[in-house]
C-alpha cells in the first residue's frame, strides 16, 4: 500500500483519461471544447499538447453528430471516448444513444456490439437554473443495451473510464458537476474498481441510506449529524445505475431494516422508485418501517439559492427523514 | 469605417450612442457585481456586440416577437426591457422580469414579447420559426426576431429551422451573432464553410452578412430584412460579423486566443465607432458623450439598488410556476 495522494474529482477523471490513451492506442476523446479550451470543467487540461488533435479531438456544436460518430468509431474498431458536455446537452443526442448504440448489438443478432463510452456532467447545485441543472440519470437507465456508471469517489472517478473501455457495450459515466473541485484520496484501490456493483461506503446499523453520485457527500454529512444523535447511518453507493445491484442494497436492508433513499432526480419515475420497488420485491419481511425517498422537489431547478438549495436532496431533509423514520419506527 | 449618412441627424446618432452605452455600462456593472457575488451561476456578456442588439431593435415595432440566448442582456435592454427588473433577476430577487427564476440566462418579459433567454445552443430557433408562423396564420404583419451565436450554425436545429421557414414561407429573421468563437472553438475549427450565410442558400433563405460592429449598417440590413419578411416573402438570414470583447463566460481563461487580436477588435468596437464618427461630423461634442456616460450610469445605479432592495421570494413557493396558474383564453 502506497500512501495515498491526494487529488480533486477533476484530476482523477483526468488520470483516467489520461491513463487510457497511454494504454491503448485505439483510445481518443472527443467533444465540445475537449481540446484548445481544455474541457468546459477543465478536466481535459493539457491532452492535447500531449496527445495532439487526432486523439485529442475538438467538435463542433453538432451533439448528434459526433456522438453518433463515436458509435461509429466504435464499429469501426476504435475505442472513442465522446465527452457530451453535460447531460441537458445529451438530449440533442438521445436519438443515437437510444436508437442507435443501445439496440446495435441486439438487432444485429449481436454481431454488432458497441464499446463506446460517453461521458457527461450531471447535477445541480451551482445555481446555473433549469436548463442546466438536470439529473437525467434515470433516463439512460431505463434502457436495456446501456450500461450506466456515476463515480462519486476519487478512486471511482480515477479507475471507472478504464473498466467502461473494457467494456464491449456502451457506457454512459456521469460525472456530478458540483464534484469537479472536491479533494480526496487517491488509493490503490483505483486500479481495482469494477464496472458493476454498489460498495458499502460507511457500515452503520441503525438505518440504510442508498444514493449515488452527489448525493453521496449529501448522506455522509446527513450520517455525521445523525451519529451525534446516536443513529448509525449505512451508506450504500450504488456505483452502477445500470445494471444495479440488488443485493448489496438488500443485505444493508437486512442488516439495518430500514431504509431511505437519496436520489439527486425527480421523484416521480425516478431511480429511487425502482430501488424502493426491488427492496418491497424481494425483501419486505425484512422491513420494520416504510421505505422513505429524499429526492429533488418537482420544479425545474430555480436559480436563486436559496431555492435551489430547498429543491434539492439536502442533508437537512435527509436528516429529518431519517429521524422521523426511526420515530415511525420505534 | 465609412462616414455618416448625408443629413445624418444628431438626435439619432445620440439615440443610438445611449443605447449602446446603457448597455455597455450595465454589463461593465454586470461584470462586478459577479465578483461580489450578487450575480452567480453562468454570466455571459455582449461587450462588442452592442450594435446588433440596438440596429436590429430600432426597426421592430411592439407587436414582434424576439427570442434569444444566454447573452441576452444587450437585447433585453434595447427592446426596452426595463433595466431594474433585469437586474433583479440578475439577482434572483422575485421583481425580477422572470420572476427571478432564470437568471442572466433566462431573460423574459411578456410586456415586449421577449421569449427567452435560451440556454441550449440552438434551443431558439424552433420556436422562432413556430412565433413566426403564429404570426402567419393569425394574418399579422408582425415578425419574429431569433438571436444565436454562429456556433448553434453546427446544430441540425440551425438547418431544420432555415427549410422549414422557408418551406412555409415565415415572418422570421434569423441574426447570427457570428463572433469567431464558441466558447474557446474558433469558427474555422467547427465550419467546413465558414462563410455562416451562404448556407441559407441551400434553404432557399435570402440573406446577408452585415459589419456587425457599425450600427448604421446593422440597423439597415435590419430594415431591408424586416420589409421583406413582413411582405410575405420569407425568412431572413442575416450575419452579423462582430466580436465579444470580453471572456465566453465569467470561467474563460481565454486561452484560445491572442490578446493583440482582441484589442485589435476593440479598436473597432461598435461604441468607439460610433462615437468617432459623430465627433467627426460635428454632430456631438466630448460634453455631450460625458453626459450620454453620466446618464447610463445613473440608470444602472438606480437598477442595482432596485435589485438589492427587492425581496427574495419565499421558499414556501418553491413549487409555483411548474405549470400556468392562469388558464389560458
Ligand atoms: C446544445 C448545447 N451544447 C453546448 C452548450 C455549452 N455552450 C454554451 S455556450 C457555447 C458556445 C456557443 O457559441 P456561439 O453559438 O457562437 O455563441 P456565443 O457564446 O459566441 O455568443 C457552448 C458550447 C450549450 N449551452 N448547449
Ligand atoms: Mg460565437
Amino acid at each position: 500500500m502506497t500512501t495515498p495522494l491526494r487529488i480533486t474529482y477533476r484530476e482523477a477523471v483526468k488520470q483516467g483519461i489520461r491513463g487510457a490513451l497511454l494504454a491503448d492506442p485505439r483510445v481518443f476523446l472527443m467533444g465540445e471544447d475537449v481540446g484548445r479550451y481544455g474541457g468546459c470543467f477543465a478536466v481535459s487540461k493539457g491532452l492535447l499538447d500531449e496527445f495532439g488533435e487526432e486523439r485529442v479531438r475538438d467538435t463542433p456544436l453538432s451533439e448528434s453528430a459526433f456522438v453518433g460518430a463515436g458509435i461509429g468509431a466504435a464499429l469501426g474498431g476504435l475505442r472513442p471516448i465522446v465527452e457530451v458536455m453535460t447531460v441537458n446537452f445529451s438530449l440533442l443526442a438521445l436519438d443515437q444513444i437510444v436508437n442507435t448504440a443501445a439496440t446495435l448489438c441486439h438487432m444485429s443478432g449481436g454481431q454488432f456490439p458497441v464499446p463506446v463510452v460517453i461521458r457527461m456532467a450531471t447535477g445541480a447545485g451551482r445555481q446555473l437554473a433549469a436548463q442546466h441543472s438536470h439529473s437525467l440519470e434515470a433516463w439512460y437507465a431505463h434502457v436495456p443495451g446501456l450500461r450506466v456508471v456515476e463515480p462519486a469517489t476519487i478512486d471511482d472517478a480515477r479507475g471507472m473510464l478504464r473498466v467502461a473501455l473494457a467494456s464491449p457495450d456502451p457506457v454512459i459515466v456521469f460525472e456530478p458537476i458540483s464534484l469537479y473541485n472536491m479533494e480526496g484520496d487517491l488509493t490503490d484501490a483505483a486500479a481495482h474498481v469494477r464496472l458493476e456493483g454498489a460498495r458499502v461506503h460507511r457500515a452503520g446499523s441503525s438505518v440504510t441510506l442508498v444514493t449515488y453520485g452527489a448525493s453521496l457527500w449529501r448522506c455522509i454529512a446527513a450520517a455525521e449529524v445523525l451519529a451525534q444523535d446516536g443513529i448509525d447511518a449505512e451508506i450504500v453507493d450504488l456505483r452502477s445505475l445500470r445494471p444495479l445491484d440488488d443485493a448489496t442494497v438488500l443485505a444493508s436492508v437486512r442488516k439495518t431494516r430500514r431504509v431511505v433513499i437519496v436520489d439527486e432526480g425527480w421523484r416521480t419515475c425516478s431511480l429511487a422508485a425502482e430501488i424502493g420497488q426491488r427492496i418491497v420485491e424481494q425483501g419486505f419481511y425484512d422491513l420494520d418501517a416504510p421505505i422513505a425517498r429524499v429526492c429533488t422537489e418537482e420544479v425545474p431547478i430555480p436559480y436563486p439559492k436559496h431555492l435551489e438549495d430547498a429543491a434539492l436532496p439536502g442533508c437537512e431533509r435527509i436528516v429529518d427523514t431519517v429521524r422521523r423514520l426511526l420515530g415511525h419506527a420505534v | 469605417m465609412s462616414g455618416l449618412p448625408d443629413g445624418f441627424k444628431r438626435e439619432r446618432g445620440l439615440h443610438l450612442l445611449r443605447q449602446m452605452l446603457r448597455i455597455r455600462q450595465f454589463e461593465d456593472r454586470c461584470a462586478e457585481l459577479y465578483g461580489a457575488g450578487h450575480i452567480r451561476g453562468f454570466l455571459h456578456l455582449c461587450d462588442g456586440e452592442e450594435a446588433i442588439a440596438v440596429g436590429v431593435m430600432q426597426v421592430l415595432g411592439p407587436g414582434d416577437a424576439i427570442v434569444s440566448t444566454y447573452r441576452e442582456h444587450g437585447h433585453a435592454l434595447a427592446r426596452g426591457v426595463a433595466m431594474g427588473p433585469l437586474m433583479a433577476e440578475l439577482y434572483g430577487k422575485r421583481a425580477g422580469c422572470s420572476g427571478g427564476r432564470g437568471g442572466s440566462m433566462h431573460v423574459f418579459d411578456a410586456a415586449t414579447r421577449f421569449y427567452g433567454g435560451n440556454a441550449i445552443v440552438g434551443g431558439g430557433l424552433p420556436l422562432a420559426v413556430g412565433l413566426g408562423l403564429a404570426e402567419k396564420l393569425r394574418g399579422t404583419c408582425n415578425v419574429s426576431a431569433c438571436f444565436f451565436g454562429e456556433g448553434a450554425a453546427a446544430e441540425g436545429e440551425f438547418h431544420e429551422s432555415m427549410n422549414l421557414a422557408a418551406l412555409w414561407r415565415l415572418p422570421v429573421l434569423f441574426i447570427c451573432e457570428n463572433n469567431l468563437y464558441a466558447m474557446g472553438t474558433a469558427l474555422a475549427r467547427s465550419e467546413s464553410q465558414t462563410d455562416i450565410q451562404v448556407k441559407a442558400a441551400a434553404y432557399d433563405v435570402r440573406a446577408a452578412a452585415v459589419d456587425g460592429m457599425d450600427v448604421l449598417a446593422v440597423e439597415q440590413a435590419a430594415r431591408e430584412a424586416v420589409e421583406h419578411a413582413r411582405a410575405g416573402r420569407g425568412p431572413v438570414l442575416l450575419e452579423m460579423r462582430t466580436y465579444r470583447l470580453r471572456a465566453h463566460s465569467m470561467f474563460d481563461a481565454q486561452l484560445y486566443r491572442d490578446k493583440a487580436e482582441v484589442e485589435e477588435w476593440r479598436k473597432r468596437g461598435p461604441l468607439t465607432t460610433l462615437t468617432t464618427r459623430l465627433k467627426a461630423a460635428g454632430l456631438m461634442t466630448e460634453d455631450d458623450f460625458q453626459a450620454l456616460l453620466r446618464e447610463a450610469d445613473a440608470e444602472v445605479a438606480a437598477a442595482v439598488e432596485f435589485a438589492s432592495a427587492a425581496e427574495w421570494e419565499p421558499v414556501e413557493d418553491l413549487a409555483r410556476h411548474v405549470y400556468a396558474e392562469e388558464v389560458t383564453p
